[in-house]
């Protein structure tokens, strides 16, 4: 190999070389910590919800008459969709998983307003919900139409009986979730209130938040005015359901009005809006990084071919073969791609250290440093192919001419 | 001269049509890329009411719980304020002008049979509340303090319901029917979209403003519903309307208008002796820890510009960077290229400098093409990101003339930054060496 004079003739003309490895090396940090970052949002939206989310939507009900019977309406609205066909099941309660909006309390073991209770999200629920919402019960029962209380907006008084998620127990009871069945825990500070049940795995209302799966239900209908109903359909049947949903509930009754009927993949959609953009810029971003990278490198290639047409000519005339001319290139930037690529491994851990200290990112993870480092040397021989096949089918008798 | 250069410029760049176009292409990528987010950065970080932001305080009192842990050693009061409190604030008026506010979700029955209820968002709040954050008004005006104390159900409509409701037309002394009572029509607003929405950034820095104003005590007496955050840290002490109002539980946000220094530090000595006074009773069993933050000041303590658009804006900076890095390569190897010229001019007599500015001014250009070009590509961005994000940041995607303005000057000066070692090169060319060559 003639790496050799290949690097005598890059020390003459240092500049190109060092402006396209410097190139390659902020282009690899800014694309491995930006996939970084998009691994960290899809591992976020990649979460199961525990829900049977394809089959899943919700519709808000607001009274707003005078003499508006919540109860009544309630009843009959949940009699009435339960009743229908293509609904396997549905419920009234307070927010809905995933929305971005509802309630949220904390337990705690022991009594006391001086003891920190674990954070929770709350979902108001009858004995219809864990079928509702698809969730699976690990342990315990489910609540009994005679557990489900009515509540006003400013009560206070909590139910005695709760079913909780596998994550709530864990952090409420971390040596054994499973002993967490039959505990009697603490509400608002002092109330009692015993763990009848536990699911496997549901998600709250707020996506970001570090207590997302920590999730109770209590068995309560709630007399808020708004209101909201998740309906659960057979397979398939959510898009026909939907309409005729809004139509019944809204004909029912005409002292309140339905809203945003939203299904919970659109739900989903929304609340990992600004995660799923992200994604999309982050790769725009990288395709556009790479493109330029290439495009530099075919232009600062071509150039240095063009200046060194005489050059090859003579090596050519010397008895030089095209594949050896065609290698000189190629070797030429390959040695300046694996300086800027071990350039670019370190300012990438640099950049990375910095926005774990100042965005609390996570560290990156190590392949994609080796995996960068192998695709930016791939880009770089690519590139670099055209001007260097250009330099190979230099005639050898340029040499004999002036230029 | 200038001229001259300027028309050589534009030849040298007609000369070598693809390597400028690449040149042009990079800048303008970087610009119209960094452009992209800096304005979704600027817009976030705006001040929303330029005129009065250091006059208008938002108020906290810390009247949290005593076995609330302190993040290193620093703990953040309540970002909004409980009942008891804002309204004995709001009795004592020690500051030029105050308002307590929350927001509802009502629904509005037009007067027509055939049109159906909608919701709508109000904002329950004081007569001072239009004048302190000057909105205005196309018909009427605000409601007056008697309003407030008498609990007359007047409202203010923004410009948009009183389209939807009322054709547009002057709707003063109408009345509007909002959950089952009628309300009077006092005035109707002009445009007012304040981006960020900093009178309530707890319930959504970047939300829409509420469609009714409507007096913040009717709301209370009627028992009508909160529909933005509620925060208690200790459980309501019984059932009904007049316990929560007397709980430690916080919803309230609370703005003061102090009009200079001294203002301010009556205002802050007044309520940290209420809280004092407080305390006496047993509330407030924290350490005394009241605050004002101006209006840019509570944006920066609230982090209003999120996270993910500072580390896409750091990103985009560095794309601009090998952008750069990538138009200094293209430029070197296009000057250098030129060497024949540059000797054959230098020994026609051109001196250093001239050339020098000869081919500053051909960066200049390069740079002018790409943010003009960067420019245009900089609206297909944001036009991306509306897409992207949807009606959120309907608010953020705008840019004014300050941002066209930077995004020009920036290409100029990073392409002449750029242009600045090439040009060093080119002009040190030795002018005999290349002559002989020719």
């Amino acid at each position: 190999m003639e790496i050799g004079p290949i690097w005598r003739a890059m020390m003459r003309n240092k500049t190109g070389a060092i402006l396209i490895a410097l190139q390659i090396a902020v282009t690899m940090a800014i694309m491995v910590n930006a996939i970084s970052i998009m691994q960290e949002k899809d591992r976020m939206m990649s979460r199961p919800s525990g829900l049977d989310e394809h089959n899943l939507f919700s519709i808000a009900s607001v009274g707003f008459a005078k003499d508006f019977n919540e109860r009544v309406t309630i009843e009959e609205d949940l009699a009435a969709l339960r009743a229908m066909p293509g609904i396997v099941n549905a419920i009234q309660s307070n927010a809905v998983p995933l929305s971005g909006s509802g309630w949220s309390m904390g337990l705690q073991t022991e009594p006391g307003a001086e003891i920190d209770g674990t954070g929770v999200g709350l979902y108001f629920v009858d004995e219809h919900g864990l079928d509702t919402y698809g969730v699976n019960l690990l342990a315990g029962e489910n609540f009994s139409a005679s557990d489900v209380a009515w509540r006003e907006r400013a009560a206070t008084e909590w139910p005695d009986k709760t079913i909780i998620t596998r994550a709530m127990a864990e952090a409420m009871f971390p040596d054994d979730w499973a002993s967490a069945l039959g505990k009697t825990v603490y509400i608002a500070d002092t109330q009692p209130i015993t763990i009848t049940g536990i699911v496997e795995k549901m998600q709250g209302s707020w996506p970001g938040w570090d207590g997302f799966e920590r999730v109770m239900l209590v068995p309560t209908h709630t007399l808020f005015g708004a209101t909201v109903y998740l309906i659960r359909t057979e397979p398939g049947m959510r898009d026909s359901v939907m309409p005729q949903v809004e139509e019944l509930l809204a004909d029912r009754n005409k002292d309140r009005i339905v809203r945003s009927m939203r299904s919970m993949d659109e739900i989903r959609e929304r609340s990992y809006r600004s995660e799923s953009s992200m994604i999309k810029i982050l790769t725009f971003t990288i395709v556009l990084l790479i493109a330029i990278t290439s495009l530099g490198i075919v232009g600062l290639a071509s150039f240095s071919v063009n200046r060194r047409t005489r050059q090859i000519g003579t090596r050519r005339a010397l008895g030089a073969s095209k594949l050896v001319i065609l290698r000189y290139f190629m070797t030429e930037n390959f040695i300046i791609s694996l300086g800027g690529v071990l350039l670019g491994a370190a300012l990438t851990v640099g950049l990375n250290i910095l926005m774990i200290e100042t965005f609390s990112l996570t560290r990156i993870t190590w392949y994609l440093v080796p995996v960068a480092m192998l695709l930016l040397l791939a880009v770089g021989q690519i590139a670099v192919f055209g001007p260097a096949r250009r330099a190979s089918s230099v005639p050898p008798a340029v040499a004999t001419r002036t230029v | 001269m200038f001229s001259y250069y300027l028309k050589l410029g534009l030849l040298s760049i007609r000369r070598n049509p693809l390597l400028s176009a690449l040149m042009i292409a990079a800048i303008a990528i970087g610009i119209g890329a960094c452009m992209t987010i800096i304005t979704v950065n600027y817009v976030m970080s705006s001040n929303p009411i330029p005129t009065k932001s250091e006059q208008l305080f938002h108020v906290q009192l810390d009247s949290w719980d005593p076995n609330q842990p302190e993040d290193d050693g620093n703990f953040e009061p309540p970002d909004q304020m409980t009942y008891i409190d804002a309204m004995a604030l709001m009795k004592a008026q020690k500051a030029y002008r105050q308002v307590a506010s929350n927001k509802s979700s009502l629904v509005l029955e037009p007067q027509g049979d055939d049109e159906r209820p909608f919701s709508v968002t109000s904002r329950n709040t004081w007569a001072d509340f239009f004048p302190m954050f000057d909105l205005r008004f196309v018909h009427g005006g605000g409601w007056d303090d008697a309003s407030d104390r008498n609990l007359e159900r007047v409202v203010v409509l923004s410009k948009e319901i009183n389209e939807r409701v009322f054709g547009g037309e002057n709707s003063i002394g109408r009345r509007v029917r909002l959950s089952g009572m009628d309300y009077q029509v006092v005035g109707v607003l002009d445009e007012f979209h304040p981006v960020p929405k900093f009178f309530d950034v707890t319930n959504g820095a970047f939300s829409d403003p509420e469609e009714i104003y409507i007096p913040f005590n009717v709301a209370v007496e009627y028992e009508l519903p909160r529909n933005g955050n509620t925060n208690c840290w200790k459980p309501v002490d019984g059932d009904g309307i007049e316990a929560f109002l007397n709980s430690e539980c916080a919803w309230i946000q609370f703005w003061a208008e102090l009009r200079d220094n001294s203002e301010k530090q009556e205002y802050m000595a007044f309520i940290n002796a209420y809280a004092e006074q407080q305390k006496e009773l047993g509330r407030f069993p924290r350490p005394l820890n009241n605050r004002l933050n101006d209006v840019m000041e509570w944006m920066e303590d609230q982090e209003v510009v999120e996270d993910d658009a500072r580390v896409m804006l750091g990103l985009s900076i560095l794309f601009l960077f090998v952008c750069l890095i990538n138009t200094i390569g293209l430029l070197l190897a296009k000057f250098l290229g030129k060497s024949g010229d540059i000797s054959l001019r230098r020994a026609l007599g051109a001196s250093r400098s001239s050339l020098f500015i000869q081919h500053m001014i051909e960066s200049g250009l390069v740079g002018l093409a790409g943010g003009v070009l960067g420019l245009g590509l900089a609206w297909l961005g944001l036009r991306g990101i509306e897409m992207l994000f949807g009606d959120f940041v309907e608010n953020m995607v705008s840019m004014d003339w300050v941002m066209v303005l930077t995004a020009i000057g920036l290409a100029i000066v990073s392409a002449l930054l750029a242009g600045l070692y090439p040009t060093w090169r080119a002009c040190s060319i030795a002018p005999a060496g290349q002559l002989k060559l020719q």
